[in-house]
Formats: structure tokens, sequence, C-alpha cells
């Protein structure tokens, strides 16, 4: 008796463990509603989209989608059902690589992109298929600090002074991660500091940081809910929902310079001609630059890349120095390698004095 | 007619086939699978990958806080076991069900709900870390967490030996004049020592490749509470598959041999145990 309940609970703990790669369908409404305006001689198509995506993007994509089916299903007669997946930014390329039947992905980083087109999914010149690089919005890394910013945070070298605790996720494992410490870096070579000064700089900056989670939303629990530390090196996007959830407790300071976040989307290639979604597709991702997805894009605190909606939500986005990653690399290859990988600047940090 | 089956077992080769196809299936094929990905390191790349000082720090500190928490549930684990077994109390299917409860809760919920317990203004840790008992981001947190994931294997283990064992034999032994504690000593405890080896195996395997709750209460700093599952993860991010599965591999032979002395150990009390 025993032993067989304790089987059975083992084998549902098991079961659970395979739970955690969410993905979920965005309701498309437009199924009936559109049957008016379809011609009656075409049976109105069905076409089912994927588009695989990293965590903290669920609420902008719901929202797109909702509306993009509802506009397509008007103009091309498709009823269009797009279904969205959401993890770890690198963890979703890898299984784009080994077989999640993307149409589109659109990912935190170009590495990740580029490693599914390195495996011939996506076709190579991917980058300047779309307007703006491929990059329908942008976004940044900035402070979060305790209501009235006790400790006067207010640029990076702040972060390495007396009695700061600073929060932010293992650049080894999390986009945030590695982006924090890119801005780190270059806060200080892009204003007149060596790389000697600047290796200098991130060594004592990681010396301000207790716990280093594996992931962005880690970290943010970890600030929010447990209180721990003076500043939160976040998304954004992710810092306006904090500051926002917390009622007053939290604020955001941004810093004048930061690292520019590139979320690149692309059509998968290689999974929309066989799956015969290539139209649909294309047109769901060229949807990102009209004015009423940058517009969504905006709401949801992603920077809009069109000059138009720039200059609309000008306000809703402070001006600060937003540099490339090429501007401290050759690219966010060259980058991930001379400064995160194994062997790197980061690994150099932690290394035990002898 | 012409030939007799001497086995006693009906349907021996039937049931061999499936243990060993479905073994296969489930455990064998994707190990080799490892194995072949780790192959396709070179020497010179594979021992690059897995002999760094911190992998190093990092094996260490994950087998040595899965042993610490496998001696831990030995004799917790045996206790509660004991109490379930021995006592009736009211609550008690409760608290028995209550045993299994961390192998079907994610252990990422039992690694957050551990560290918000343990941080300086959790229910906990307000009144232990002014005491200096730091629970979060440790390596005592690690231990904390995996003390709880290897729990039900240490009792599950136990639990039905106990309830087998004889009264009888205790009372002979109380009735020839041994005291309480010479009768646990000789009679119950020798009785009870393959089952508590198999839970501390169990326990301990179960440790060594625990991420999901670790990763919540470590703080996964280099060198002082990075565990080696980190390590993986951290190399897959790189999508350097290779040098992950060299770690991974690393593991499992080092668990494989763990495991194999503990089952001889196992096999050793089971002879001398009567």
């Amino acid at each position: 008796m025993k032993r067989s309940r304790f089987l059975a609970i083992l084998f549902v703990g098991t079961a659970s463990l395979f739970g955690c790669n969410k993905s979920e369908s965005a309701a498309t409404a437009t199924a009936t509603g559109s049957s008016s305006a379809a011609p009656a001689e075409k049976p109105a198509q069905a076409i089912e989209l994927l588009n695989v995506s990293y965590d903290p993007t669920r609420e902008l994509w719901r929202e797109i989608n909702e509306r993009f089916s509802a506009s397509y299903a008007k103009e091309a007669g498709v009823t269009l059902t797009i279904k969205q997946s959401h993890g770890g930014s690198s963890t979703q390329a890898r299984a784009v690589i080994d077989g999640l039947e993307a149409d589109v992905v659109t990912l935190a980083s170009f590495l990740d992109t580029d490693a599914i087109s390195k495996k011939g999914l996506i076709n190579p010149g991917w980058v300047d298929k779309l307007p703006n690089r491929s990059l329908p919005y942008t976004s940044t890394i900035v402070f979060v600090v305790r209501k009235g910013n006790p400790k006067q945070v207010k640029d990076w070298p702040d972060l390495a002074k007396e009695g700061i605790e600073v929060i932010t996720p293992n650049p080894k494992t999390s986009g945030n991660g590695y982006l924090s410490f890119f801005s780190a870096w270059g806060s200080v070579v892009l204003r007149g500091g060596s790389k000697e000064d600047a290796t200098k700089f991130v060594t004592s900056l990681y010396k301000h940081v207790p716990v280093l989670d594996s992931g962005a939303r880690g970290s943010t629990t970890t600030f929010v809910q447990k209180q721990i530390g003076d500043v939160h090196l976040a998304w954004e996007n992710e810092a306006h929902l904090e500051v926002k959830e917390a009622k007053g407790e939290l604020e955001l300071v941004y810093p004048p310079i930061s690292i520019r976040a590139e979320p690149h989307v692309a059509v998968v290639d290689g999974n929309v001609d066989r799956k015969k979604t290539r139209a649909a597709a294309e047109a769901y991702l060229k949807y990102m630059y009209t004015d009423e997805a940058q517009d969504i894009v905006a709401k949801h605190h992603y920077r809009p890349t069109t000059e138009g909606a720039l200059k609309r939500h000008a306000a809703e986005f402070p001006e600060i120095k937003m540099f490339p990653v090429t501007d401290i690399a050759k690219d966010f290859a060259d980058a991930h390698k001379q400064f995160i990988a194994e062997g790197g600047v980061f690994d150099a940090i932690y290394k035990p004095k002898k | 007619m012409a030939s007799v089956n001497r086995k006693v077992l009906p349907g021996f080769s039937l049931t061999l086939g499936y243990t060993v196809a479905y073994l296969s299936l489930l455990v064998l094929l994707p190990i080799a699978a490892c194995f072949v990905r780790a192959a396709s390191l070179s020497w010179g790349e594979f021992w690059g990958a897995v002999w760094t000082e911190r992998a190093r720090a990092a094996y260490s500190l994950t087998f040595g806080s899965s042993f610490i928490a496998a001696v831990v549930n030995l004799v917790l684990g045996a206790l509660i076991a004991w109490v379930l077994v021995r006592y009736s109390f009211p609550g008690k299917r409760l608290v028995d069900s209550l045993v299994d409860l961390p192998l079907a809760l994610p252990t990422a919920v039992g690694g957050l709900v551990y560290a918000s317990l343990y941080v300086k203004n959790g229910w906990l840790g307000r009144y232990l870390v002014p005491l200096g008992i730091h629970g979060a981001y440790t390596r005592f947190g690690i231990v904390l967490v995996l003390v709880f994931v290897g729990l039900p294997f240490m009792v599950r283990a136990v639990q039905p030996v106990l309830e087998d064992l004889d009264v009888e034999s205790e009372e002979a032994s109380a009735s020839l004049g041994a005291t309480r504690l010479q009768t646990f000593r000789h009679v119950i405890l020798p009785a009870l020592y393959p089952a508590m080896i198999t839970g501390f195996a169990l326990a301990f395997a179960r440790s060594v490749g625990e991420y999901g709750s670790v990763v919540f209460i470590s703080g996964n700093m280099p060198f002082k509470t990075e565990i080696a599952p980190i390590l993986i993860v951290a190399r897959l991010e790189e999508f350097a598959y290779g040098e992950a599965t060299a770690i991974a591999v690393v593991l499992l032979v080092i668990s494989l041999t763990l495991l194999i002395l503990i089952n001889l150990l196992e096999s050793w009390t089971r002879r001398h145990a009567t």
C-alpha cells in the first residue's frame, strides 16, 4: 500500500518537472466575427503561429496577438491563432534548435537568435530583413531603488560605494545579468576610463552583490519580497512594473548611461517553409512596425523604434545615453566571450586570493 | 514434453527482457547520450571544462552538502519513521502524508519559501539572523533544502521495514534481561541498517542532482555557494553543450562510484546483520 502510493507521488513529482515550459494560446475572438466578411465561396483559412519569446514579454505579445489576429482576419481572410511560449531566452533558443516548431522568435538577445541561424533554421542576413535591424523595440538597464533613494544612488560609480548592496542576476545564466555587466563596463570605458579602470570597477561592483540569482525574476523576488539590497539593476520595462506594484515603496532611477538592449525578432525560415505559414509570419512581424503596434510596445514600457512613435512617446522615456554593444566589443558574441564566458573578465573577479 | 522448465518463476525471460529494455530506454540511453556528447571534446578540452578551480569548488560543495544532508536525514528521517510506525496519535495520517509533500512540491517553490523564511526580515530569519544564524544564501541554507528534498526517501525506505519488524524479538530480548538501549542497539538497529543505507543512498543521490530549490537559496556565489549543476546551466547558456555535458559526466561518474560503494556497504550489513 505505502510503497505504491509513494511511487505514485514520485511519478507526479517527476511529471510536474516537465511543466516548467509554459506555453499559452492567445485567444482569437475573431473566429466567428469574421464569417460575414469572408467571401462565401472561399472557406476561411485557419493558420496557427507559434511565437517563441523570453520571459517578461508575455503581456506585450498577448495584446499584440489579439490586435493582429483581428486585423489579419479582416485583411487576408485568415483566422489566425497565435500561440506564445515564454522562458529563459537562451533556453528558448535551444528548444527551437532542438525542434520546437516556432514560426517566429522574439528573443532577448542577438546571440540567441543568431545561434538558431547558425543551425540553419534562420537564413543568414536575417538582421536586415526587417526595419531598424529587425528591432521593433529596444530596452535598457536601469536602477530601481528604495523609497526616497536613501543611499543616493544616481550613477554607476555609486554602486561600488561603501555600504551599498546591488541586486543583479548571474551574468552567466541571465540576459539581464550580462547586460548589467556590459552597462557597468561601458559606463567606465565610454566615459574616458581605461580597460584597467573598468576591470577595477566591475570587480568592486560585484563585491557589492550579495546574491547572484539565476534569472531576472529571481532577482526581482530577492529585491522586492526579501528586501535585500539597495539597488536593483533591472530591465527598463520590468522596472516600471516593479515600481508600480510596490505602491510607492520603490523608485526608478535612470543612470546617465546604459546599454542598448536589442531584442531582435525573426521569422524562422526553416519552420515556416515547412508549415506553409510564411505569409502570416512575415505579416505578423511587419505589423510590429505599425503605429498601432508601436503604441502597444510603448504602453508596455519597451522603447519603440519607428521615428513617429519615438516622437509620440518621448515624454515616457527619459533620454539617456544608450550605447550599442559594438561600442565595447566587436559584437555581442565577442562581448560575451571577452566578459562572461569561461575564462572571461567575470570569472577573474571571483578568483579566490592566493 | 521433452524438456522440463527448471525455473521456478514463470515468464523469467519476458520480465528480464522487459526490465532491460525499459531501463535502457529510461536510464541508460540518456546517460549514454551524455557520454557520447562529452566524447566530442578532446581530452584537453574535457579536462579544461571539468577541472577548473571553480568547478572543483562546486563539486566539493555539491557532494559535501549532499552528504551532510543525507546524514541528517539518516537520523531525523529514521526518527520520523519510528514515530509513525510505533505510536498512534491524532493526525497521524496527516503527518504521514506530509512526509511525501517534498516530492510533490516543485522544488523551486521549496527553495523560494525556505529562502524567504530565513532572510533577515523573514518569519524565522528575523529571530535567527541576530543570533548569527544565516539560513539564506549560505552553505547552511543549501543543506537545509537538501534535507527537505531528501526526507521522504529516508522515511519511506525505513518505514516498511520497521512495520515488518517482529515485536516478539524485542520482547524476547527484554525477557532475556536486555535494557531498552541494548534492545535498540542490538536487536532493532541492525535490522534497520540495510533500509537506512538504502534511504541514505536515495536521499544522497537526489541531493547531488538537485537544482531547482538550491538556486533560490544558495545565492550562487562562485567558490562559496555555487553548486555543480549551476555550472552546467552556465555552460549551456554559452551554447557550450560539450563542456556542459562533460561536467554532467563527472557528476555521474562520481555519483555512480559512491552509489556502488553504498550498495556494497548495504549488502555487507545485510550479511552481517543476522
